[in-house]
């Protein structure tokens, strides 16, 4: 999805606020909401392509608006009550009032019948141009290389699509490949000249151009 | 705080987001999917034994032994395996060297993807929305903003962490070091060099 989470090359948040010795947690309800993520991951109640999406599918006026900390708690919150692990109103009822969840997902799995051939498509030093995709579920190619050309430094083997990972349980592996794209082919000819960036993009995020 | 206030002490009232956490961590408890002493095992982990540190004696290591530091940069994940650092968010590193000429700084735009066998859990500012933002499209000008002014020789190369792999930089080592054991190295190993925020 084109969701809030995808933040690469947005202009406007300003500078990088660092907080000089930052402990690991903040506050004791961060330490509860990372552990009790782990248990559920650890239980198989969700996996992490899931977890991703349900953050992304906050409602992006509260995904800006909050502690990274709460975006986990209001993922695991959507996914445990879509499950029906608990229900939304033993959970609002036990929390006093309304529990903000992620909104629904807008779209099923994606086919699983695009797996990877055996071997790779493409190879390093392959040239690559990337799929001007759009899917309404989850994705892990950003918004900000699209339709842009690059070159694939890294064959890093297969592993389960996250687009189809993330809405069921079924497992569509394929090649992931490290691919390098010149800052100007990203950001214009404004751009710095001696930047690279580095993206790891599924197989069927990547076309030959 | 004046005695007063330490005589009549009132917890102050939970915020919106702790009553939330603990109706989840109660309800989860009552249907037995919490196990008693996991929470407080994995959180006393990451806040006392996976961190920095950890990539500290990864990077000293691969200082002071170049075939440890070929092996290191072939195969990050089974490098780093050898000094006995693995585990959720380390199934795939790939390390990538600081040179003279070229700089490295990793980031993740889609999340917060960070490699937690090493460097432990990303602080807030690595997830926050602009440094994800500004990174791949500004790197020089936001490394200056946080303190590292490269010349416009060095070029930057930028690792956006959105697939399985998960990076660490190895920093160049500093002048003067030639005597210091591989422990007094590592203490030198701070965690923004090994994000690319920052030089040693």
């Amino acid at each position: 999805m084109n969701g809030v989470h995808d933040l690469g090359g947005m202009d406007g948040f300003g500078r990088v606020d660092v907080e000089v010795n930052e402990p690991v947690f903040h506050d004791a309800w961060e330490r509860l909401v990372f552990g009790l993520d782990l248990a559920m991951v650890g239980q198989r109640l969700t996996n992490v392509h899931a977890f991703r999406h349900a953050i992304e599918r906050m409602a992006p006026t509260h995904y800006l608006s909050s502690p990274y900390y709460e975006h986990w708690l209001t993922a695991l919150a959507t996914l445990l009550v879509e499950k029906g692990v608990v229900t939304r109103a033993e959970l609002d009822a036990r929390a006093g009032g309304h529990v903000p969840l992620s909104q629904p997902v807008r779209s099923g799995p994606v086919a699983p019948s695009v797996a990877s051939a055996a071997t790779p498509r493409f190879a390093v030093g392959s040239a690559v141009v990337v799929g001007n995709l759009h899917p309404r579920g989850h994705t892990r190619c950003p918004r900000y290389v699209r339709g842009k050309r690059g070159v694939v430094t890294r064959v890093d083997g297969r592993f389960p699509l996250p687009d189809v990972a993330a809405h069921g349980s079924d497992r569509c592996e394929q090649y992931a490949y490290n691919v390098r794209f010149d800052a100007p082919e990203l950001w214009g000819d404004a751009a710095d000249s001696a930047a690279l960036v580095y993206v790891d993009l599924w197989e069927s995020y990547l076309e030959a151009p | 705080m004046s005695e007063h206030d330490e005589d009549h002490h009132h917890p102050a009232p939970l915020s919106p987001v702790e009553v939330r956490a603990q109706a989840l961590e109660e309800l989860l408890k009552e249907k037995g999917l919490i196990q008693e002493g996991f929470i407080d095992a994995v959180v006393s982990a990451y806040e006392n034994d996976i961190g920095p540190m950890n990539g500290a004696r990864v990077v000293a290591r691969a200082w002071v032994d170049p075939a440890y530091k070929a092996r290191l940069l072939a195969n990050g994940t089974a490098a780093i395996a050898e000094l006995g650092f693995g585990g959720p968010e380390g199934e795939h590193l790939v390390v990538v060297e600081d040179t003279l000429t070229v700089h490295n700084v990793v980031v993740c735009t889609l999340c917060s993807c960070y490699p937690w066998p090493v460097l432990g859990l990303p602080p807030n500012w690595y997830k926050s929305p602009p440094y994800r933002a500004r990174m791949v499209r500004e790197p020089r000008v936001l490394l200056r903003e946080m303190g590292l002014d490269l010349p416009e020789s060095v070029e930057v190369r930028v690792w956006d962490s959105s697939a399985e792999v998960r990076y660490m930089v190895l920093p160049e080592r500093p002048a003067g070091t030639q005597g210091k054991s591989e422990a007094e190295l590592a203490a030198l190993v701070m965690r923004d060099a090994m994000i690319g925020t920052a030089r040693l």
